[in-house]
């Protein structure tokens, strides 16, 4: 099991992250992959402020992975997760997941995801391209919903 | 004494990172400590006047209201995440 937390200011290479997932290995049949990045937001935004709290953080996504790990057969999982100021177009988290088959790779990256959202403490305050403060994100009822269908 | 931590709009609007405090014996759970903190006033009565959407964790671990503080060291207060 290669397995990789890390939470982190500097940016990460997505390509070299999904290729390490199967290297060196002849195991691995499927790598799945989510990145998400900065939007925009039409124009208006400037950049993100992602705020975390440090040890907490790393903690809760290695208990989301000990959760995935618990529900599929996976032979890799690397979790990336940014913070401090991301401007649009910048990366800010990067899930890849590998197993034998293709359904548990990408079922992972989704679960991961979705607790990753709802359960790893970060919080987005936007800044605006007009100079003002957007203010803090408000969480989403929508992700609450994606993340009950793994009950 | 009992570290806590605050992150956010939270932090902003009590005005602190983190403090050191001693909480009142009759402080024994989560939602116990969310109301004592709210009764504190002005940027604490604005940061806990909804208790309810106010998250908890316990030496770094998620926490319900009826949980019992337990005694632990590091407690941290903060909105719904936004990660992701």
């Amino acid at each position: 099991m290669r397995r990789s937390v890390r939470v982190q200011a500097e940016d990460f290479d997505t390509a070299a992250e999904i290729e390490a997932a199967g290297a060196g290995r002849t195991d691995v049949g499927a790598v799945a992959s989510f990145s998400g990045l900065c939007r925009d937001e039409a124009g208006t935004l400037a950049a993100l402020e992602l705020e975390h709290y440090p040890g907490m953080a790393e903690a809760e996504i290695d208990r989301v992975v000990d959760a995935a790990l618990a529900r599929w057969p996976l032979l890799a999982v690397t979790v990336i997760h940014r913070f401090g100021r991301i401007r649009p177009g910048e990366r800010i988290v990067l899930v890849v997941t590998a197993s034998a088959h293709r359904a548990a790779a990408i079922e992972a990256a989704d679960f991961l995801m979705d607790f990753l959202k709802t359960q790893a403490p970060f919080w987005k305050k936007e800044h605006r391209t007009d100079g003002t403060d957007g203010g803090w994100v408000a969480a989403k009822d929508a992700d609450d919903a994606r993340a009950a269908r793994w009950k | 004494m009992t570290k806590l931590v605050y992150f956010a709009w939270v932090r902003e609007k009590v005005g602190l990172a983190e403090e050191e405090a001693t909480l009142p014996p009759e402080v024994a759970t989560v939602g116990d400590l969310l109301l004592y903190l709210r009764a504190r006033g002005d940027g604490f009565a604005e940061a806990f006047a909804e208790p309810e959407t106010i998250r908890v964790a316990l030496d770094r671990v998620h926490a319900f209201p009826e949980d019992p503080l337990a005694g632990a060291r590091e407690i941290a207060l903060f909105p719904p995440m936004t990660g992701g």
